[in-house]
């Protein structure tokens, strides 16, 4: 990415003419930066550095599940810690823990969230709107810099104490009480906490900006409703996080003070309840997860609308959809808590509740589908991105309809089965959807081409490798094997050792995927304004290739008459 | 009839995993290697929930998943730009959305009636009148199950189990057995690695088991989980939470923790032994008069000639 910093660094002179003002350079033009595009880009190398470590600690565990036995953990301990024998057998039990922990937090908060939201929505929210910039582009510039302090922190409570006796957080990314609390009272658990409130306060100053920007900055004529479905995916995920976030928030600061000034919110001894945390994480975390997969949706709409050269299908029905979505994604929290003693009417409400999000999916689903219908299609990369994402997306969703019966999530909580629905939708529905919108905006964004055969071969490498690491776990969670194991019956071994050879070839995906950026760099294949042809309808391709720094600055005006939805 | 129907899909799919080397059938209270399914059913929980997924849920999302693609399928060669060069302009087609609204509440409702019935009996504790579904998750019960005569209090701690007979008022700690131990006993193949515990849970075959679970009131979140039996439940410090379970058959049923609760939460297995009555009621009175390796010592070895789990 270091070739990407440089490439914009020299455009950038060239740009300056369009300003009515000199533009700073160097570090100061990224660190004092107030450009939407520059944030984003910002965004998603960070997005991308983080996804590498959090690929790395998923790489640790498969190397680990690959064979029955403690293969991995123990010899690490022992090189971290300078341990050997059983202490270094427990130390790296429980590093297994802290792995699992961080590759979660890292992909949710550090990798998807600021790729999806800070880089792609903030690179084309305002370009796609017909915005010059964001609302707020000194808010924009302190939520970008929250994050790499917060993902610092992270990084730091690996190497402080939790339980006593060894590092890091090994709490699960879910932090549940007594565990995180009374479980772990070295300082780990509390920069891990420090840390996601930096990356919350983050994502609340975005979310404040993209509903200010999304509400106020569109261009004349472009009406809610013929706002594209990107920006609407971004306006409901920016309401999702301005509502959930300080739900949590409020959640691990209880969790803070548990811990550090003698309150008793969670633990029992003092009145408190292990399972009200459960309610405050899930209130926030079922929409988290619906936050991570939105702007998927919208990315994938444009995607398919321009290799289908059809407009959407449906566009008030895809609008629509995702409100529903975002609005009921806030009623389903305690299927998460299936089993933690909730009575039968709760349980029948939450598995009532839990199903109806199934209904808009499927429109999503179907619309998509009738999109391409009479459509005529150009095979180029987003597209394989995109259709691969639609068919995981179903195989991830009909699991979750699965696990919606908390008569059928008896035998399946916190099984392999639950890993394998929670990665179909994100891992390969969610990271399917970022390299979409990867390789449908690479040109626009650094103006250059990438190699289009090595970015398909990439594809379908990954499209291969993460069904065979996340298929065969449906049948390890049938047959009962819980998640967050670091050894596990022999009966295990089978599907698991097929899992771990999956990861081998998604990681030389990951491989070849760094390989076309540097390749692109290197080449610097100039980009058209629009490679895409007559499918790509929205405003910024428009714009040339890469888009000047400051764009707009007589507004388009939008046709009343135009519009075709 | 529909559900013997929809359920005889699940068993030919099993019989298609068959021709896959690997691949194996289910077996009670252990997984198999490469298994693709659920584990047997030894309770009427346990069927219902067998009956619901594979025989509704299970081919649902298959066809559901089949569906959208041969649907992509169908649109990647006839809609893909050589063999359709002009796209069409249509944005709209009011049935079809109407179709692929209501259809899937269809679906759900058809899925929605069993799931509610099935989730009902698991937390209907038995008084003995009440009639549970069993495998036939459509009717209204036929199953008759008694009401408990056993009550076990579980309490989960770092990084073991504790059982406690509630009416006998006798406790023993249940560990996993460590390796060199599992390798002496008699037929360490049918008490696997990381299932094998020192103490087994023992209760009698077809009798009602209450299991009230709770942890250690300063340690951290477990649950106690045991496929066979279709059961899981969290062991919550200063909750105290409560299932049930009622074992048809005569074997060594296996379970795990299946909540996160620090470095050992792999390494404290649950194993329930179900015995015949009279040895329940030998095994008991040795509880109450000795310790626990002397019940265990009542008890003939876990071997082949225990009745298969």
């Amino acid at each position: 990415m270091a070739d990407t910093h440089a490439l914009q660094a020299h455009d950038a002179p060239a740009h300056e003419a369009h300003g009515d003002h000199g533009h700073i350079t160097g570090w100061r033009r990224y660190v004092y930066s107030t450009n939407h595009k520059d944030i984003g880009t910002m965004y998603l190398v960070f997005a991308l550095i983080a996804g590498v470590i959090g690929a790395l600690l998923s790489g640790m565990m498969r190397l680990e599940l690959q064979e029955p036995g403690i293969q991995i953990f123990h010899g690490l301990a022992s090189i971290v810690y300078g341990t050997s024998g059983a202490e270094a057998l427990d130390q790296g039990k429980h590093m297994y823990n802290v792995f699992t922990t961080a590759h979660a937090l890292i992909m949710i908060f550090f990798m998807v969230m600021p790729a999806m939201i800070g880089g792609f929505a903030n690179w084309f929210v305002p370009l796609m709107i017909g915005a010059p910039d964001m609302a707020f582009p000194r808010m924009n510039n302190i939520s970008f810099w929250l994050l790499p302090p917060a993902i610092l922190l992270l990084i730091l409570s690996m190497f402080f104490e939790g339980p006593s006796g060894a590092n890091g957080v090994g709490g699960g990314w879910t932090i549940y009480p007594p565990l995180a609390t009374s479980g772990q009272p070295g300082p780990a658990m509390d920069f891990a906490i420090l840390s996601i409130h930096l990356a919350g306060a983050s994502s609340i100053l975005g979310a404040i900006n993209f509903i200010t920007t999304i509400f106020n900055m569109r261009a004349p004529g472009m009406t809610m409703h013929k706002m594209p479905l990107f920006p609407w995916s971004i306006l409901v995920t920016a309401f999702l996080l301005l509502l959930s976030l300080p739900v949590l928030a409020g959640g691990i600061t209880m969790l803070l003070t548990d811990r550090n000034f003698g309150t008793t919110f969670f633990a029992p001894e003092g009145g408190g309840d292990p399972v009200l945390f459960q309610h405050l994480f899930w209130f926030f975390g079922h929409p988290e997860v619906y936050i991570l997969i939105l702007p998927g949706f919208g990315i994938v709409s444009h995607v398919v609308s321009t290799f289908s050269r059809k407009p959407v299908f449906g566009y008030m029905a895809m609008v629509y959809a995702m409100v529903a979505i975002g609005g009921v994604g806030f009623i389903v929290w305690a299927h998460h808590m299936y089993t933690t003693g909730l009575s039968l009417n709760v349980q029948r409400y939450f598995v009532a509740a839990t199903m109806v999000i199934a209904v808009p999916t499927g429109v999503k689903i179907f619309s998509w589908i009738a999109t391409m219908w009479g459509g005529s299609i150009t095979f180029r990369t987003p597209m394989l991105w995109a259709i691969g994402f639609i068919f995981l997306f179903t195989v991830g969703g009909v699991t979750g309809v699965v696990l919606a019966n908390a008569g059928a999530d008896r035998v399946l909580h916190d099984t392999y089965y639950v890993v394998a629905h929670f990665h179909y939708v994100l891992s390969l529905g969610a990271v399917f959807a970022i390299f979409a919108a990867w390789y449908y905006w690479y040109p626009k964004m650094f103006g250059i081409l990438y190699n289009e055969t090595l970015a398909n071969i990439h594809f379908w490498i990954t499209f291969v490798g993460v069904n065979i690491v996340f298929f065969p776990q449906h049948f390890l969670g049938l047959s009962g094997m819980p998640r967050r194991y670091i050894d596990y019956p022999d009966a295990y071994a089978f599907w698991n050792r097929v899992s771990s050879i999956g990861y081998y070839i998604t990681f030389a995906g990951m491989l070849l995927f760094l390989y076309i950026l540097f390749e692109s760099a290197r080449k610097r294949r100039p980009a058209p304004a629009n490679p895409w042809g007559e499918g790509a309808t929205t405003l910024e391709w428009t714009l040339p290739s890469p888009p000047p720094f400051h764009q707009f600055e007589t507004l388009p005006r939008i046709d009343a008459k135009a519009g075709g939805h | 009839m529909a559900g013997k129907f929809l359920r005889s899909f699940g068993i030919a799919l099993g019989a298609v995993s068959a021709l896959f080397p690997g691949l194996a059938s289910a077996a009670a209270g252990q997984p198999v290697s490469g298994e693709i399914g659920l584990q047997d059913s030894v309770t009427p929980i346990m069927d219902s929930i067998h009956a619901f997924h594979d025989g509704i849920l299970l081919w649902t999302t298959v066809l559901i998943s089949l569906l959208v693609l041969v649907l992509l399928v169908v649109v990647i060669i006839r809609f893909n730009a050589k063999s359709h060069p002009t796209p069409s302009r249509f944005t709209h087609n009011t049935l079809v959305e109407i179709v692929w609204t209501v259809l899937p509440i269809i679906i759900l409702v058809v899925i929605a009636i069993p799931s509610f019935s099935v989730l009902t009996d698991q937390l209907t504790m038995p008084d003995g009148q009440r009639k549970y579904l069993g495998s036939n998750i459509f009717s209204f019960g036929s199953v008759e199950v008694p009401a408990p005569t056993v009550t076990v209090k579980v309490t989960g701690a770092q990084w073991y189990w504790t059982y406690e007979y509630v009416d006998q008022g006798k406790s023993f700690d249940s560990n996993i057995l460590p390796e060199d131990q599992r390798l002496a006993v008699p037929e360490p193949e049918r008490q696997p690695r990381l299932l094998a515990v020192d103490n087994m849970l023992v209760v009698p075959v077809n009798a009602t088991v209450r299991v009230e679970v709770t942890a250690d009131p300063t340690g951290v979140i477990h649950a106690f989980a045991v496929p066979s039996f279709g059961i899981i439940i969290d062991a919550v410090p200063g909750r105290l939470n409560e299932t049930w379970f009622n074992a048809r058959k005569e074997g060594v049923y296996y379970g795990a923790c299946r909540e996160l609760c620090g470095k050992d939460h792999a390494f404290m297995p649950i194993a329930v032994r179900v015995v015949p009555q009279d040895q329940y009621d030998a095994w008991m009175k040795a509880l109450e008069a000795g310790t626990v390796a002397d019940a265990n010592a009542t008890l003939p070895p876990v071997s082949a000639a225990t009745p298969a789990a």
